[in-house]
C-alpha cells in the first residue's frame, strides 16, 4: 500500500511540475484566441468566449515579413553551417595533424566568448564589406559564430566512425574526398540531423547579432521584429503575444517532430560531461 | 627496392593527403581566427582608444575607459545585477534539474512525455519568453491575479517594477557586526539584492531548468544501478544514496552545468532586453544591455569595447579553465 501511495505522489508532483511549465503556453493560447473584446488583463486566465483568430491575424501580419526574412537568414545559413562543420569534424578526428589538438582548443573558445566583445569590429567589417544591414551580412555572421559548435558536434559525432575503416581505405590508396564520400558521409544523417536542428533553433532565436547587424524595420528577423512589437505601447499586449506564439512556432515543431536530435545536440553543447 | 619505392610512393601521398586534409579546415580557421581572436584584438584596442563619436579615433588612453567605467555608477549596479542574477539562477537551475531528474529517474510511465514538457522552453527564444513572461508577472496581471481565480484575495508584488534593493542597513544590528568585522562596506545598496531581478530569474529558469535535468538525467542513467542497490540492501536511506553515491558521481554534471549556465548568466541580454529592460533605478540591467546603449545607441564605441573587454574577461575566467579540464579528461578516455 505505502508504495502505490509513493507512486501516486510521484505522479501528481511530475504532473504539478507540468502544469507549471506549460503555464505560458496556456496563457498565450486562450490569451490569441480571445476577441479584441474579451481581452482584459483581470481575465488573463479564463478561456476565450469562442475560437477567434483576431490577435493572430494580427500579429501576423505585422510579423509576416519578418518571419520570411528569419527563413531567408536561417536556411542558407544552416546549410552552409552543416557542411562546414562536418568537414571540419572529418579532418579532426580522421586526419589528425600535429597541433590539431591545439587548434579545435581555439576554435571551441569561440564557443563561449560573449559576442559583445567582437560586435564594434564585425560592425565595421560588414560595413566595409557592404552586407552590413543585409541578410547575407547576418548569414556570414551565423555562418562563422557556428563553426565551433558544428565543428565540436560532427568531431564527436565521427569519433564513433571506427578509424580502422578509415585506415584501411587510406592504404587501399583512397583520397581523402573518396573516404569521405564513401565511408564517412553515408554515415553522417544523424549527425546532419542534430548540427541542422541546432543551427536552425539558435539562429532563428538570436537577438543580439539581429538588432546590431540590421536596423532597417523591413530587414529584420522576426526576433527583432516581436521585441519592437513587445517595447511598442500602441500593440495591444494580446497581439504581443499572438505574436510571441507566431514567433515561436517553427522551432516549436522542430522539437516537437525531432526532439530526440535536439537534445542530442544539447548534450553535445555541453561536451562531455 | 620494390617495396621501398612505392613505400616512399605511400609515403609521398599520405603527405599530399594529409596536406589537402589542413587545406580543409583552413577557411574555418582563418574564419574564425579573423571573426573571434582578430576581433576580440580590435575590441581590445577599441576600449583603450578615445573613439567617442560615430567617427573611428584610435588615439591611446590607456586604462582611463576602464577606470571610467569601474567609477560609473551604473556599472557598479551591473556587477552587483549580474553576480545576484549568476548566483540565484543558476542555483534554481541545479535544484530543480537535480530534482526533476531524480523524480523522473524512477521508471516512470509517459516519462518522454514529461522530459519533452520541462524541455521544451529550451526551444523557444529569450524574447518570446520574455514578451511571455512579461504579461505573467505584471503587477496587475498574471500571476498576481491567479489567487483571485480560487476566490483568494490577489496579491501585490510589484515583480520586475519593485524598485526594492534588499541589502544589510549599516545601522541594523548585523551591520554593526559586519562593521565591526571590518566589513562595514557590505553594508550598502551596492551589495544588496534587487527584488526586481527575481522575475528575470524566475523567466530564465523556466527557460534553462530542463536542460540541466536532461544532463542529470544522463548522468544518473550512467550510474550502475547495483552500486544503488548495494547501498539499499544494506539499508541506506534513499537520502543518504542521494547524498553519498548519486552527487558525488554526478560532480562533473554539476560542473558543466555550472560553467554553461554562468557564462550564459554573464552575457544575459535578450531576456532582459524583452522583459524589464533597464528596470527601475537600473534594478535590472546588465552589462550588455549597458554595452549594447553605449555603443550602439549612444555611440561612445570605446566605452563599450571596454564593458565588452571586462565581460570577456569574466566569461573567460569561468570557461578556460573549463575547456583544458574537459578536454583533458576526454583525452584521459
Amino acid at each position: 500500500m505505502t508504495i502505490r501511495w509513493s507512486r501516486i505522489a510521484l505522479y501528481t508532483v511530475l504532473i504539478l511540475f507540468a502544469v507549471l511549465y506549460l503555464m505560458p503556453i496556456y496563457v498565450l493560447l486562450v490569451t490569441g484566441l480571445k476577441s479584441f473584446g474579451e481581452v482584459r488583463l483581470e481575465q488573463m486566465w479564463d478561456l476565450p468566449s469562442g475560437l477567434h483568430f483576431d490577435s493572430f491575424k494580427e500579429a501576423y501580419s505585422a510579423l509576416d515579413s519578418n518571419l520570411g526574412n528569419s527563413f531567408k537568414m536561417v536556411i542558407p545559413a544552416t546549410v552552409i553551417s552543416c557542411m562546414l562543420g562536418s568537414i571540419n569534424g572529418y579532418v579532426l578526428t580522421k586526419w589528425r595533424f600535429p597541433g590539431s589538438d591545439v587548434l579545435f582548443f581555439l576554435l571551441l573558445y569561440g564557443m563561449f566568448i560573449p559576442y559583445q566583445s567582437v560586435l564594434i569590429p564585425l560592425v565595421k567589417t560588414l560595413q566595409a564589406l557592404h552586407v552590413y544591414g543585409s541578410l547575407w551580412g547576418l548569414v556570414v555572421t551565423h555562418v562563422v559564430y557556428g563553426i565551433p559548435i558544428t565543428t565540436l558536434i560532427f568531431r564527436n559525432y565521427y569519433a564513433n566512425i571506427p578509424t580502422e575503416l578509415v585506415e584501411a581505405a587510406k592504404i587501399d590508396g583512397a583520397s581523402i574526398f573518396g573516404i569521405y564520400r564513401r565511408i564517412v558521409f553515408p554515415l553522417s544523417l544523424p549527425g546532419f540531423v542534430v548540427v541542422a536542428i541546432w543551427q536552425f533553433t539558435n539562429i532563428w532565436n538570436d537577438f543580439l547579432f539581429a538588432v546590431t547587424v540590421t536596423s532597417n524595420p523591413s530587414i529584420q528577423p522576426a526576433t527583432v521584429a516581436l521585441n519592437n512589437m513587445a517595447g511598442s505601447f500602441i500593440v495591444e499586449w494580446n497581439v504581443q503575444m499572438a505574436g510571441a506564439l507566431i514567433a515561436a512556432l517553427p522551432t516549436l515543431i522542430v522539437y516537437v517532430v525531432l526532439g530526440r536530435f535536439f537534445v542530442r545536440g544539447l548534450m553535445a553543447g555541453a561536451l562531455r560531461g | 627496392m620494390g617495396i621501398g619505392t612505392s613505400g616512399r610512393r605511400l609515403v609521398r601521398r599520405a603527405t599530399s593527403e594529409q596536406a589537402a586534409a589542413v587545406a580543409l579546415i583552413i577557411p574555418s580557421l582563418v574564419a574564425v581566427g579573423v571573426f573571434v581572436y582578430g576581433f576580440i584584438g580590435w575590441s581590445a584596442l577599441v576600449s583603450v582608444s578615445e573613439w567617442d563619436t560615430l567617427r573611428p579615433d584610435y588615439t591611446y588612453v590607456g586604462l582611463d575607459n576602464f577606470r571610467d567605467l569601474f567609477r560609473n555608477f551604473r556599472f557598479q549596479i551591473d556587477i552587483r545585477n549580474t553576480v545576484v542574477f549568476t548566483v540565484l539562477f543558476v542555483a534554481a537551475c541545479l535544484g530543480l534539474g537535480f530534482v526533476l531528474a531524480s523524480l523522473l529517474d524512477r521508471h516512470i510511465v509517459g516519462e518522454g512525455i514529461f522530459r519533452s514538457i520541462y524541455l521544451f522552453p529550451m526551444a523557444v527564444s529569450f524574447i518570446v519568453t520574455g514578451v511571455v513572461w512579461r504579461w505573467l508577472l505584471a503587477p496587475r496581471a498574471g500571476v498576481n491575479i491567479l489567487p483571485e481565480k480560487v476566490g483568494l484575495g490577489a496579491l501585490d508584488y510589484g515583480w520586475y517594477t519593485d524598485p526594492t534593493v534588499t541589502y544589510v542597513h549599516a545601522d541594523s544590528r548585523l551591520g554593526e557586526a559586519l562593521h565591526a568585522a571590518g566589513l562595514g562596506f557590505l553594508a550598502d545598496p551596492n551589495y544588496g539584492i534587487p527584488l526586481a531581478m527575481i522575475s528575470v530569474v524566475i523567466a530564465a529558469t523556466w527557460q534553462m531548468s530542463g536542460f540541466v535535468m536532461v544532463m542529470y538525467l544522463a548522468g544518473l542513467r550512467a550510474i550502475p544501478e547495483e552500486l544503488r542497490e548495494a547501498a539499499r540492501m544494506d539499508g541506506a536511506s534513499e537520502f543518504r544514496i542521494v547524498r553519498h553515491i548519486s552527487l558525488p558521481l554526478l560532480r562533473p554534471v554539476t560542473l558543466s552545468a555550472i560553467i554553461i549556465l554562468g557564462h550564459q548568466s554573464l552575457k544575459i541580454f535578450d531576456l532582459v532586453m524583452s522583459m524589464s529592460r533597464r528596470g527601475p533605478g537600473f534594478a535590472t540591467d546588465v552589462p550588455a544591455l549597458f554595452m549594447f546603449e553605449t555603443s550602439f545607441q549612444g555611440n561612445h564605441f570605446s566605452h563599450g569595447a571596454a564593458i565588452s573587454i571586462v565581460m570577456l574577461v569574466a566569461v573567460s575566467a569561468l570557461v578556460i579553465p573549463y575547456l583544458f579540464w574537459s578536454l583533458r579528461r576526454e583525452a584521459r578516455l
